[in-house]
């Protein structure tokens, strides 16, 4: 989002942004100096010729933490529309302490209880048949569950991008309804259909085989919570970007399967990329909807979060934060590729986003 | 000679391939995955009757559960207004050091799975933890009691608020402050009544977000809640109870009051908010 906006102001600002950083470091900010972050924003930039000879994008992706308003006066003298210092800074650590206290701090304790009685024990967790059965089962279900919601994602961005139909606003509703369901209700409705009263049951039981306290039930319910992920993230980005690409090469002669693989799915690669992993962590960290349908049968069908459960209430504080440590390292990864991807390809993912 | 091709198909011509499958794939998975389950819960629940439900609703244990459901979640999410708001705040006009790597934790709750947050807010809040044996001999209890319930909802809605308030404040056109400042207001005046008006219609947005999660969230909560029956018991965690008995019925009913309370304070947000953007 920042590069897009650093993208499009004119040389001088950008210097002039620059500047402010060169002038006034980040602690600097809260006019530690004296000097108020818009008067030396003001100030005409140091000799640096090296800066004059980089290009656009090298000095907007150089720092990202600097906000550059195309509409901000370069005049500022007074503080009339910023804080006083000791607001700003009070500010800083009224924001920085919530977020430290009720985020940071329940991260870093995972890791911290899971090390608790060395490394030998930590590893040991891992050892055991049960802690391996639910690791491998997740991995099964979030294979099963991330490709096809994945192919369903495209089909509905494609659908609802490309085309004009009656009742899109009402499907794209719909799409979006698992957001606002409670997980255990979404386990619920399938204990309703496949539960020992269930109405598909009778027909499943016979042709299928058993769904709920089994395998089949906990990807249904894993593919439920993760459904509008991949639509969600692709829907506004194919928005933005239209038609035209498709129309051009479909004009020259390529046919549509060549179209969608080479014109429109490296347009949206990246958006893409960044909607299977928010949706993988999901999907594998899914609890309440998995917990209602799994039946908690150990080393048969238990996820990871399910077996975190069973351990942490017999009291294996261990073997327990071992496990959640593998899943927060699983989310840690996911947040450092979702700003690696923001920061990179800024540009290419959608600009509405919310999950 | 794309005429030729479209007059021999006998259709109407559409640029574009692929809409028949393409849509047609979409509406049966929504169908099968989403849909008819979840009718599947009215078709069940409106076996039961409105004043079979009622009947469920108001047992004692089950009233409690949606009280301590719905305030725990309204109360996280004021909190979270608050704190939200100062952080996307500090987040769009300061710069500090580490303000990349924060952004990127903001996220956090989102990444997490519920089950880890849940165990990890314990071991902070319970009486040993390192939070909870500071308040400890403050007298106050956070862990296994109704203000767990508050911490855990508020760690999960945080990302809502904070998401949904900075794009808006971003957006703030400083020409408004710069004239307000210049017609006499303080700094407190132009923030109260330029800035905030023009974020509130996102604050309330992200207020509903942010509500709507904590008040069906479930495995963040039940750790730390405690679990005692009508003082801090979720309504989620009831539904499950429910299930384990094999009640069925109390546990659609449950739900369906849920999922219809739910959708009548969003909708009330919604309405609130399309009045607050004309005014």
């Amino acid at each position: 989002m920042d590069t897009k906006k650093n993208d499009s102001v004119s040389p001088e600002i950008s210097i002039a942004g620059q500047t402010q950083i060169a002038v006034g470091d980040p602690a600097d900010a809260d006019g530690s100096h004296g000097i108020p972050a818009e008067a030396a924003r003001a100030l005409p930039p140091p000799a640096r010729p090296s800066l004059a000879g980089r290009t656009q994008t090298q000095i907007a992706v150089g720092d990202q933490s600097a906000f550059v308003y195309p509409f901000e006066p370069l005049q500022q003298k007074n503080a009339v529309i910023t804080e006083a210092p000791w607001v700003r800074r009070l500010l800083i650590l009224i924001g920085l302490g919530f977020l430290s206290l009720f985020l940071l701090l329940p991260l870093l304790s995972v890791f911290v209880e899971a090390l608790r009685k060395g490394l030998g024990a930590y590893f040991n967790a891992f050892a055991e048949g049960e802690t391996l059965a639910a690791i491998k089962l997740t991995l099964i279900a979030s294979l099963i569950a991330v490709p096809l919601n994945l192919i369903f994602g495209l089909c509905a961005a494609w659908a609802i991008t490309k085309f004009e139909f009656r009742g899109k606003q009402l499907l794209i509703t719909l799409i979006d309804l698992p957001f606002s369901v409670s997980p255990v209700v979404s386990g619920l409705v399938y204990v309703l259909i496949f539960g020992a009263q269930g109405w598909a049951q009778p027909w499943f039981g016979d042709h299928v085989g058993k769904v709920l306290f089994a395998v089949p039930g906990i990807v249904l319910a894993t593919i439920f919570v993760t459904f509008p992920f991949i639509a969600r993230e692709l829907i506004p980005l194919m928005q933005e970007q239209g038609t035209e690409d498709e129309l051009a090469s479909l004009s020259l002669g390529a046919s549509g399967w060549q179209t969608f693989s080479r014109v429109t799915l490296p347009n949206i690669k990246w958006g893409l990329l960044y909607g299977v992993l928010l949706c993988n962590a999901r999907a594998m960290g899914e609890f309440g909807a998995v917990s209602v349908v799994s039946g908690h049968i150990r080393g048969l069908t238990n996820t990871m979060p399910l077996h975190i459960e069973i351990l942490y209430n017999e009291y294996q504080f261990v073997g327990a934060f071992a496990v959640a440590s593998l899943l927060a390292l699983l989310a840690l990864l996911t947040l450092a590729a979702k700003s690696f991807l923001e920061w990179q390809h800024a540009d290419q993912l959608a600009a509405t986003r919310r999950h | 000679m794309s005429t030729a091709v479209f007059a021999s198909r006998g259709k109407t011509p559409r640029a574009i391939p692929g809409l028949a499958p393409a849509l047609g794939f979409t509406i049966l998975y929504l169908s099968l995955i989403v849909l008819i389950p979840l009718a599947g819960v009215f078709f069940k629940s409106s076996g039961l009757g409105v004043f079979g439900i009622w009947n469920v609703i108001t047992t004692p244990r089950v009233f409690a559960a949606l009280k301590l459901s719905f305030g725990a979640a309204f109360i996280a999410a004021l909190i979270n207004v608050v704190f939200g708001s100062i952080v996307a705040w500090i987040f769009v006009r300061y710069t500090f050091p580490g303000k990349r790597l924060f952004d990127a934790f903001i996220d956090l709750p989102f990444a997490l799975p519920t089950a880890v947050a849940g165990i990890a807010l314990t071991a902070l809040y319970s009486p040993n933890g390192w939070i909870g044996s500071i308040l400890e001999p403050l007298g106050i209890k956070i862990a296994y009691t109704q203000l767990g319930v508050i911490v855990a909802m508020t760690f999960i809605g945080l990302p809502f608020i904070v998401r949904t308030v900075e794009p808006v404040l971003r957006e703030v056109e400083r020409d408004l402050e710069e004239a307000a400042a210049t017609l006499g207001a303080w700094r407190w005046q132009t923030v109260s009544r330029v800035i905030a008006p023009a974020v509130l219609p996102a604050v309330v947005t992200g207020f509903a977000l942010s509500f709507a999660r904590a008040v069906g969230e479930y495995g963040s909560v039940i750790f730390i809640a405690g679990n005692f029956p009508s003082v801090s018991e979720i309504a989620p965690l009831l539904i499950i109870i429910k299930l384990e008995e094999f009640d069925y019925r109390g546990a659609t009913a449950i739900a369906a009051t849920m999922l219809v309370i739910s959708f009548l304070l969003l909708l009330t947000i919604n309405l609130l908010q399309a009045w607050a953007r004309r005014r």
